[in-house]
């Protein structure tokens, strides 16, 4: 059931348009991520749900009622800010306790609240220390707590992960999905961090120049990327431009005269067409075997996999192999490149936009 | 050798010229006029060789100058008070402005400073006299005249006209470092528009404005041409009297005492209030 609901949503900035006709409904309980690279609206779409920007044009609705011109103050959504913003003058327990306050929530029920959110974030020892003696994780997760606190229809997180170093960072994003649920509150998190996106949310939307291009599970979203942003934005992938060719049954792409197997049926003959392929489709075969050769430029360690470079007749591509524990293709030396023709993903149009 | 020898006397010679100043033209004088404030006077014959407490148990026993002292210690609070109550907001007003009105706003704030303290001074004289624009403007819309000019409301709105610079850049300046979000942050969590200045913003505030009290209540105390001009000869403040002490009365010791009594007096209220001021920074910022 429709939790809540964009409609037509629009924002203008004298004449820059930072969003762009967006329409978005979300269930009761889901997890959903705006993905997009920065300026792309997703802080812009996520302001005017939270009531700090007023929609240019549209209707925001939350549970059936008409919020799109209600104050924030009133509109009683959870949010975590990018910078946290914490009130430095307060000590944790009444930087959370503050939501409550403004609700007039009686002092004992107060202190019981706060304590059980502490608990949640798992702060409680840390209730009377000012935000500056945390570290960045800490001052996140009373940030957390203080949006959740005040049981909240709707949780909004603005790139909530992005002040937080690499490691620290994997740690919170699986912390806030445990946390979300937990408490079964509708979350919305906007970020540029597609790995983010992908790992934790239910759904995820994808944004660009104002617009939302596609909306889809997170793994929909890696195999079946609508458009060549998309999944050059969504995890790594080779693109390769060429002409879609159809000969009875069989159908191909033509890249500078190389035919490659693939299947599109909505594509028409003749059409320009982007082909791109993953990374880790592509499977290193001994050279003269598989259905392209190539030599390896260069290769990376990163431990758990390693990366080629590898220059073949269709172009440099980006080739990634799970680590076997033995000596992979050295650098220079010839390779066959092989994949299943059905992880070649056919998109129509040039690869420009990417 | 030579290079060790150079490092060492390299910040004898940085602070040197500096110190050498700040001996010459503050420590000295300031040593002179206490040395001044004790030698006994005679009105025929001028300063004695003699030493004497007897102008400090003058100073402290007549009414006439413990009423000048009061009026000082009012004025100058007064103008704090006033400077904050308007400087704060515009502080605000002023940080939430976008770029060429900010500019703007921020030279008209400002604008005071530039101008000749004389000259601004004898503006503020013309507007308040008893024919000035403001009692013109009173009589046209049928209003009695009223006196303003040579009334310590005179000192009071020339001194708030001149020192609201110096609130509202501390105060601008502590703005400038909250995260702007911080209110939004409050907003969604309920409070409204006053409540979230009440309760996060101001706080975080105060110190700059305490800060800039500690300078408005300095200058004020020690103003001497706003008192001079618009004060007028009866209306006197702590540093017309040091004046009028040297250069009527020509009995330097008395001035002397007057004006060591003052910068005690000065020096006490701002080492207190800065006290004040630095065991709240330490409690709310660390």
């Amino acid at each position: 059931m429709a939790f809540l609901t964009l409609e037509g949503v629009s924002k203008e900035f004298g004449t820059f348009t930072a969003v762009r006709d967006v329409s978005l409904t979300i269930d009761k309980g889901e997890f959903v991520s705006l993905l997009g690279p920065s300026g792309c609206g997703k802080t812009t779409t996520l302001q005017m749900i939270a009531g700090l920007v007023e929609p240019t044009e549209g209707r925001i609705s939350l549970d059936g009622r008409d919020i799109t011109r209600e104050k924030p103050n009133r509109r009683g959504l959870g949010v975590v800010f990018q910078s946290y913003a914490l009130f430095p003058h307060m000590t944790v327990a009444q930087n959370v306790a503050f939501g409550l306050e403004m609700r007039r929530v009686p002092q004992a029920e107060r202190t019981d609240r706060v304590r059980e959110a502490l608990m949640l974030v798992q702060l409680s020892s840390f209730a009377d220390r000012y935000p500056r003696q945390l570290s960045g994780g800490q001052r996140q997760r009373v940030a957390i707590a203080r949006a959740l606190v005040i049981a909240p229809p709707v949780l909004l997180l603005d790139e909530p992960l992005s002040n937080l170093d690499a490691k620290l960072r994997e740690e919170m994003q699986f912390e806030l999905r445990r946390i979300q649920r937990k408490v079964g509150t509708t979350t919305i998190m906007v970020t540029h961090d597609q790995a983010e996106a992908l790992s934790i949310s239910d759904r995820v939307v994808v944004m660009e120049a104002g617009r939302m291009t596609q909306v889809d599970a997170p793994y929909r979203l890696y195999e079946q990327p609508s458009n060549a942003f998309i999944s050059s934005f969504v995890g790594k992938t080779n693109l390769l431009a060429g002409t879609w060719r159809r000969n009875g049954a069989s159908s191909a792409v033509d890249i500078g005269g190389v035919l490659l197997e693939a299947s599109a049926p909505e594509i028409a003959a003749g059409t320009p067409v982007t082909l791109s392929i993953r990374p880790e489709k592509v499977l290193v075969r001994d050279a003269g075997a598989g259905r392209l050769e190539g030599h390896v430029v260069s290769r990376f360690f990163l431990g758990s996999q390693w990366l080629f470079t590898i220059e073949t007749p269709l172009g440099t591509m980006t080739v990634s192999t799970p680590n076997q524990g033995g000596e992979p293709p050295a650098e220079g030396s010839r390779v066959g490149l092989d994949w299943s023709p059905a992880d070649l993903r056919v998109i129509a149009g040039t690869a420009a936009a990417a | 050798m030579i290079a060790r020898s150079s490092t060492l006397s390299a910040p004898w010679l940085l602070a040197g010229p500096g110190a050498l100043f700040f001996f010459g033209l503050v420590l000295l004088p300031l040593a002179l006029t206490v040395i001044l404030s004790f030698h006994a006077y005679d009105h025929s014959t001028g300063i004695q060789n003699t030493f004497t407490l007897s102008h400090y148990v003058t100073v402290v026993t007549d009414g006439y100058y413990l009423e000048i002292f009061w009026r000082t210690l009012r004025i100058a609070a007064l103008t704090t008070l006033i400077c904050a109550a308007i400087g704060v907001p515009e502080a605000y007003i002023l940080s939430r402005m976008r770029d060429p009105w900010r500019s703007v706003f921020l030279l008209v704030i400002i604008g005071p400073l530039l101008v000749s303290v004389v000259v601004r001074t004898f503006g503020w004289s013309m507007l308040l006299g008893s024919q000035g624009l403001v009692n013109q403007a009173l009589q046209l819309l049928g209003f009695p005249s009223v006196r303003i000019l040579y009334t310590e409301t005179a000192i009071v709105i020339a001194l708030v006209h001149v020192m609201l610079p110096f609130m509202v850049i501390p105060v601008w300046t502590a703005l400038q470092k909250l995260d702007p979000m911080v209110e939004a942050a409050a907003w969604t969590l309920g409070a409204s528009h006053f409540t979230a200045l009440r309760r996060v913003v101001m706080p975080q505030v105060t110190l700059g404005m305490l800060s800039g009290s500690l300078i408005v209540f300095g200058l004020s105390a020690s103003a001497f041409a706003v008192p001079a001009l618009l004060g007028g000869r009866r209306l006197k403040m702590a540093a017309t009297l040091v004046y009028d002490e040297y250069l009527h009365e020509l009995n330097w010791p008395l001035g002397a005492t007057i004006a060591i009594i003052v910068l005690v007096a000065n020096l006490c209220i701002m080492l207190a209030y800065n006290r004040m001021v630095e065991a709240r920074a330490r409690r709310t910022l660390g």
